[in-house]
């Protein structure tokens, strides 16, 4: 497709395109681990929606916060959370991000500000405003940042959350990565009205759709919106059109869909699309080649370590409940 | 000192020792629905003392978010039976977050939860639902009976890191004892109390049934019979030496509770007593419960589901006979 961008800012860019490389080669490296066997449970991939991860977390201070669903591998990446540790933690292995005690739906790294994935869809909608507002009650300078999917916008704590952040005015910017599907069913099926926007200004929210697969469209979005909340302009809502390339989980081969409908996706791929705009500014291909095989190396790596890493001592099962009456 | 005026006290005195303790619910900024919260907003502000949308779910999520950034909320559910709607946020994010994060967070929260039969309130605002959070690894559950315990308790409750059910029983607001002035008076969570020493049998119960099972304990000792009766004062953890003590002591135990008899607590006071201590029971454990149907509106039906003094008092007979 046309790329309707010219004057792109080179060095951005390219960071951008870094990450969303990185993010695909975890989530392929993911994929193939599952596939093999070796990694358990259900994970969901963001193949296809990385240019939302990177775009609005390249507009974050370590010290912005974010939640993020089932399908948070590439926020976290984003986010700066260590992908190595990530894939120790889909092992199940000693050193994962939660100690092997979370998995895929659970990954938080709280020293980047990443407060969490979720098992439960929109559950992480009141978390995200209950951050907002405990840092402004401890007067602390920060922007959270929500990410849920097209299939939250049904479920109540989307409009109790939504609402929230509203009346307490709080700087939380929501982002709907609207992929096509709750789950196995189509969104638009299931979902009335006009969209999620037209929800969020139903509370007096300033709401903006956006073309997710765009990194330069979804950037300039994320950066004016969160310089517009930092400066105290209240809750911000972006609806991010997008493609679930993949199944709901890994394991899913999504056969409610056509393959002709998802190889047409496939051509708005976010990464080739950034590649286009890089390559038309004049960055050779043997620097893009690199800094694709650069991201599959790292996440081989991280396969290769989370193999022969150690499982957690079978003590760490009893750990981390709770001070008071914890299992003996 | 009132029950509502005490816990009242202190959580006035831990919002002015910590700055980040907090508290949030429907009408707070008003005193609350019982009262409970009159005239702290005027003293701490509406920040802290937040008057929220009926949105549950949020009260509770946005208590999660804001604890696991370090301040610590107060949630007031209003009615335990209205903390139904919260489900997902106590149980799969509050109980569970420090444990899947592999420690990486606390989620020092306070759930407060008005709970038991008061005033022909029917099938949705007098539950007892105290066995469902004991059941979830992660949660401390909390039932003062006391206008003291309430001070000390909810103190206790606030200054741990743990996420903790709070349920304060509806029937005793008014409920009026002496209680200590001291700013920093705790009552240790996990420590039972001997409500009346005695020691031909024991009754174990927690909540508004203590004072039941008190005036059960005069009414036996009319009868000649010494009762001794043990308020948990927390259901998790629960205070199993100073049951265990009293059994090993008396041979004989009841455990009585509001709540529906079928899968309550008391079950599982019954099962572990039997377990370490079949040997020294003189005579069967019996439970007191209400019988597995809806709270009633129109009173007679209401009283009908009631363990009161009189059956308490009537069963310790029975046991003593056995």
């Amino acid at each position: 497709m046309a790329e309707r961008h010219h004057n792109v800012d080179i060095d951005r860019l390219t960071r951008h395109y870094r990450v969303m490389c990185r993010i695909r080669a975890f989530e392929t490296a993911a994929e193939q681990a599952q596939a093999e066997g070796k990694v358990g449970g259900a994970i969901h991939l963001s193949i296809g929606q990385e240019a939302i991860a990177a775009g609005v977390c390249g507009n974050l201070r370590v010290s912005d916060q974010i939640t993020t669903t089932h399908r948070g591998h590439g926020h976290c990446i984003a986010k700066g959370t260590d992908p190595e540790a990530m894939m120790l933690e889909l092992f199940g292995r000693d050193g994962g991000t939660c100690g092997g005690k979370g998995g895929s739906m659970h990954i938080a790294d709280f020293s980047v500000g990443m407060l969490g994935a979720n098992g439960v869809v929109a559950a992480g909608i009141p978390i995200a405003v209950g951050a907002a507002h405990g840092a402004r009650l401890k007067g602390e300078d920060k922007v959270v940042v929500c990410f849920f999917g097209d299939g939250a916008v049904n479920r109540g704590p989307f409009l109790e959350g939504l609402n929230w952040a509203a009346v307490f005015d709080l700087p939380v910017l929501f982002v709907c990565e609207a992929n096509s599907f709750a789950s196995t069913t189509r969104s638009e099926d299931v979902t009335a009205g006009p969209g999620p926007s037209a929800r969020a200004e139903s509370l007096g929210i300033a709401a903006f759709d956006v073309d997710g697969n765009d990194i330069v469209a979804v950037d300039d979005l994320a950066g004016e919106l969160v310089r517009r909340i930092r400066a105290g302009e209240g809750p911000k809502f972006v609806t991010a059109g997008t493609y679930r390339l993949k199944g709901h989980t890994a394991s899913d081969p999504a056969p409610y869909r056509e393959a002709a409908e998802v190889e047409a996706r496939w051509r708005e791929d976010p990464i080739a699309r950034c590649a286009v705009l890089l390559t038309n500014a004049g960055v050779p291909d043997t620097e893009l080649a690199a800094i694709r095989s650069e991201a599959e190396a790292e996440m081989a790596a991280t396969v290769a370590t989370a193999e022969a890493a150690p499982y957690p001592p079978i003590a760490h099962a009893f750990d981390d409940i709770q001070d008071v009456g914890a299992p003996a | 000192m009132t029950y509502a005026g005490a816990a009242m006290a202190a959580l006035a005195e831990e919002m002015r020792r910590d700055p980040t303790v907090w508290a949030l619910g429907e009408d707070l900024g008003r005193g609350g629905v019982f009262g409970q919260y009159k005239g702290l907003a005027e003293e701490f502000g509406h920040d802290r003392v937040a008057s929220t949308p009926i949105s549950e779910a949020t009260i509770m999520g946005a208590a999660v978010g804001a604890a696991m950034v370090g301040t610590r909320p107060v949630v007031e559910m209003r009615f335990s039976d209205f903390a139904l709607c919260a489900v997902d946020e106590m149980v799969n994010q509050a109980a569970k977050a420090r444990f899947m994060f592999g420690g990486q967070a606390r989620v020092p929260v306070v759930i407060r939860q008005p709970s038991g039969m008061w005033r022909s309130s029917a099938a949705q605002h007098s539950q007892s639902l105290e066995a469902w959070y004991v059941h979830i690894p992660g949660l401390v559950v909390v039932t003062p009976a006391t206008p003291a315990d309430n001070k000390g308790l909810l103190t206790a409750s606030i200054r741990c890191d743990d996420p903790v059910i709070y349920m304060e029983h509806k029937g005793l607001w008014g409920a009026t004892g002496e209680v200590p002035d001291d700013a920093d008076f705790q009552v240790p969570l996990g420590r039972a109390r001997i409500a009346r020493a005695g020691g031909d049998i024991t009754v174990v119960t927690w909540s508004a049934m203590v004072h039941e099972a008190l005036a059960a304990a005069d009414l036996a000792a009319d009868a000649g019979l010494d009762m001794e009766v043990i308020d948990l004062r927390t259901l998790w953890p629960w205070d199993r030496e100073t049951v265990f003590g009293s059994v090993a002591r008396t041979g004989r135990l009841i455990v009585a509770q509001e709540a529906v008899q079928v899968g309550g607590f008391g079950a599982e006071i019954a099962a572990s007593v039997a377990e370490a201590l079949a040997g020294d029971l003189k005579a069967p454990v019996r439970r007191l419960g209400a019988p597995r149907a809806p709270i009633s509106y129109s009173k007679p039906l209401e009283d009908r589901l009631r363990v009161g003094a009189a059956r308490i008092a009537e069963t310790a007979a029975e046991v003593m006979a056995a």
